[in-house]
């Protein structure tokens, strides 16, 4: 290099009378260069060629705009094209509606810590409700089993497996979702692609998310969930009532979370982990109608919020009963739902 | 226009031309690079799932090298100051080699922050709904990208000039390089705010982690240009004088007194107060219930870090041998405490309490190993067009003069060896 950096003055006429011969000679060297060059390039973009076709963004997906930047008739085409895409990939009719906020609804969830069994019936629940992908396994609810005398989470055992629930010396901590009224994770995404909803759900648009995965590093609760790769659910298990933000099929590369349900709760049901719950231990409601069952709760039980030091305000909360806990009788017929 | 278009052009050609030592090793960039890009494109058609990020552990090596390039773009800082506000001339020939150094970093960064990203297709919803200033990582976006328009004007300018055969006028770029030292902290500070802003990440959220950034960045950034500047000394014509080595040597110095005391300071308030936050430090340091991957690493960094530093206080470091092995020392002992140091342990364990270790995989090596490699063809790339151009050998004048020669020279036969 030292030697190439000569000025070229008198590096240009020593080559005049070998101009031709060596003007072929570098023809052919650096033509073969550049194959071989090319042809590098090609071996290393190889795998680009078995790319799945659903996987390429159409022209309209990639126009797509932000949820809350779309008229009417945006969103008609938009659901009409993904509800045709899965027709195409599952085979099943489905309806894909976009059920507004309801007016004078904040919804929050109480769980009952003396109760819950463990069971994980609401964690299957929940996947097949919301269309979780089976494999890799997602799951919105984490359950805890706890060692009693301690609520460490670090002490917490995620993935006890006994014969049967519940072990008489653990108690449960299933663990969601806790729609925060300061969402950390709404703060820090950087393209708007997850916001509060007016009812208190924090939704996801999963057409806008680039999938930097900060949400995920700044939820104090771990409720975040990343497709590292293509989504599967089994054609048959399909929930064919879908809405926009939240149980529509999602794809490789976005963020997904719980919902709280927001395609039943908006309509008028319960999520579908509480439907599920055989011990009554989770109850939903509208925090602002004061006869709701989550107001009576907030109001004369004694209640738990995790973390509440992260300053996020949850709308999840854990509750403890005076009588009727697992931990005082066998849980009978005669006293499930006997509390709240 | 079509002076700039030349410029370009020659600079373009300059870069293929080199002794078989420059043309081995820009092979061997070029062949890593291509891996590089093999994985990745692995990565677009399966998804993250090549990595070995988890829900749990959801940022990995992509974020931890981007983290250490931050710091080491500092680097033009560090040259910068002492010249353009200490008026110290022993760096004000190097100054430019800084600079360039800055903008193939930055570049890696980015890249890095692409790999990571699991659309990289939607990039562009950046520019339709930007959550500034809300969003940390909308700052860093405006930071990082700022910072390589400015060093690329900056540097761009002066070889320009250089070119053309003028001399630059300071109204055109000495403001900008004023810019670029604020804009050079800003990077570092804004970068660190990502991570300590989080509530739920105890590690993070701590004040000292952007001083501590800053620190670091000022000791691996001048380390590693005080290498580059041997490099160039021996391969090109350029010269540098010792004298530049040992003002950055004093950089170093005190920069990695400054990191380790920094260290020391939030060692001893995790360890000291002991409290429930002190898990992921005491899962980077020790291992927490059996789980200790990252322990020899954070010790191996600790100790290269301590070792650069004792050697840096030695009288005997002034020697280049000595001086090198500080300067080794500090980058890669500086990589592991703020790559994987820094990065993972918040993860570990989660908010809820699990304990799940992060393995790269071999895909996710790859990419990082292709984007290094990318970057390094770039730097070295600038390298050698600048060093002739600003020496004055390459000229639009002796261009223009040349092809009246003999036009056939386009095909690069005037710049090669012969």
């Amino acid at each position: 290099m030292r030697d190439a950096d000569q000025p070229q003055s008198s590096g240009a006429s020593p080559q005049g009378p070998r101009a031709a011969n060596l003007t072929r000679r570098a023809f052919i060297t650096k033509g073969a260069a550049a194959v071989a060059g090319a042809s590098a390039v090609a071996a290393a973009v190889a795998p680009l060629a078995t790319i799945d076709r659903e996987d390429i963004p159409s022209i309209g997906e990639f126009l797509q705009k932000h949820y809350k930047e779309m008229t009417a008739e945006d969103k008609e085409q938009v659901f009409a094209r993904i509800r045709l895409e899965v027709e195409k990939r599952h085979g099943v009719k489905v309806t894909l509606t976009d059920p507004p906020a309801l007016n004078g609804v904040e919804y929050v969830y109480g769980l009952n810590i003396s109760r819950c069994i463990g069971c994980r019936r609401c964690v299957h629940a929940c996947v097949k409700e919301n269309n979780l992908s089976r494999s890799p396994e997602l799951q919105y609810i984490r359950v805890l089993e706890m060692k009693k005398g301690s609520i460490d989470v670090e002490s917490a055992d995620h993935y006890y497996d006994p014969a049967t629930v519940p072990d008489p010396d653990k108690y449960y901590m299933p663990v969601q979702c806790h729609q925060c009224a300061k969402p950390p994770c709404v703060k820090v995404c950087p393209v708007e692609a997850t916001w509060q909803e007016p009812d208190g759900i924090t939704v996801i648009d999963y057409d806008w998310c680039i999938g930097c995965r900060y949400c995920a590093a700044a939820c104090p609760y771990w409720a975040r969930r990343f497709n590292f790769t293509d989504p599967q659910v089994p054609d048959g298990e399909i929930n064919p009532d879908m809405t926009y933000l939240s149980n529509r099929p999602r794809q490789k590369g976005v963020m997904e979370k719980c919902t709280f349900c927001l395609q039943r709760t908006r309509v008028g049901r319960m999520p579908a982990c509480l439907e599920v719950c055989p011990t009554g231990s989770r109850k939903f409601g509208n925090v602002l109608d004061p006869d709701s069952e989550v107001a009576y709760i907030l109001r004369h039980k004694r209640v738990y919020v995790l973390k509440e030091d992260v300053g996020t305000i949850p709308r999840f909360f854990y509750y403890f009963d005076e009588r009727g806990s697992r931990y005082h009788d066998p849980i009978g017929a005669e006293d499930t739902g006997g509390d709240a | 226009m079509k002076k700039y278009a030349t410029f370009l052009w020659d600079c373009f050609r300059l870069s293929f031309v080199g002794d078989w030592r420059y043309h081995l090793w820009m092979t061997v960039l070029t062949v890593v690079t291509l891996a590089g890009l093999h994985a990745y494109c692995h990565q677009l058609v399966h998804g993250l799932v090549t990595t070995g990020m988890t829900d749990q552990v959801s940022w990995g090596m992509y974020i931890a090298n981007f983290t250490y390039l931050v710091g080491l773009a500092a680097a033009a800082a560090m040259l910068v100051i002492p010249v353009y506000v200490y008026r110290n001339m022993h760096l004000h020939d190097v100054v430019i080699f800084g600079e360039l150094l800055a903008v193939s970093v930055i570049i890696m960064c980015l890249l890095f922050v692409m790999a990571d990203l699991g659309r990289p297709d939607r990039f562009m919803h950046l520019l339709w709904r930007f959550n500034f200033p809300i969003s940390m990582l909308t700052w860093d976006v405006i930071a990082l990208n700022g910072y390589l328009l400015l060093n690329l004007h900056i540097c761009g300018y002066l070889i320009y000039c250089a070119y053309c055969g003028r001399k630059p006028s300071p109204v055109f770029y000495v403001p900008f390089v004023f810019v670029a030292i604020v804009w050079a902290i800003s990077i570092h500070t804004v970068t660190a705010f990502l991570y300590v802003g989080l509530g739920g990440r105890p590690f993070w959220n701590s004040a000292i982690i952007a001083p501590r950034f800053l620190a670091s960045a000022f000791a691996a950034g001048p380390a590693f240009i005080i290498l580059t500047l041997q490099v160039v000394r021996q391969f090109t014509r350029h010269t540098v004088h010792n004298d530049a080595l040992l003002t950055l040597r004093q950089i170093v110095q005190v920069a990695m007194i400054i990191n380790m005391f920094l260290l020391a300071c939030e060692v001893f308030t995790e360890f000291y107060t002991d409290s429930a936050h002190v898990a992921s430090a005491r899962y980077l340091y020790f291992g927490l219930h059996g789980k200790t991957t990252l322990v020899p690493w954070i010790w191996t960094a600790i100790g290269m870090n301590v070792a650069a530093t004792v050697l840096l206080m030695l009288p005997a470091s002034r020697g280049l041998k000595l001086l090198n092995v500080a300067c080794i020392l500090s980058i890669v002992g500086i990589w592991i405490e703020k790559g994987m140091g820094l990065i993972v342990p918040a993860f570990v364990p989660t908010p809820l309490g699990e304990i799940v270790e992060y393995q790269p995989t071999i895909h996710e090596t790859a990419v990082c190993l292709g984007i290094w490699a990318f970057g390094l063809l770039l730097y070295t790339i600038f390298v050698r067009v600048s060093v002739p151009v600003l020496a004055g050998e390459v000229t639009y004048e002796k261009r223009l003069s040349q092809s009246s020669v003999n036009s056939s020279l386009a095909t690069g036969g005037a710049l090669a060896k012969e």
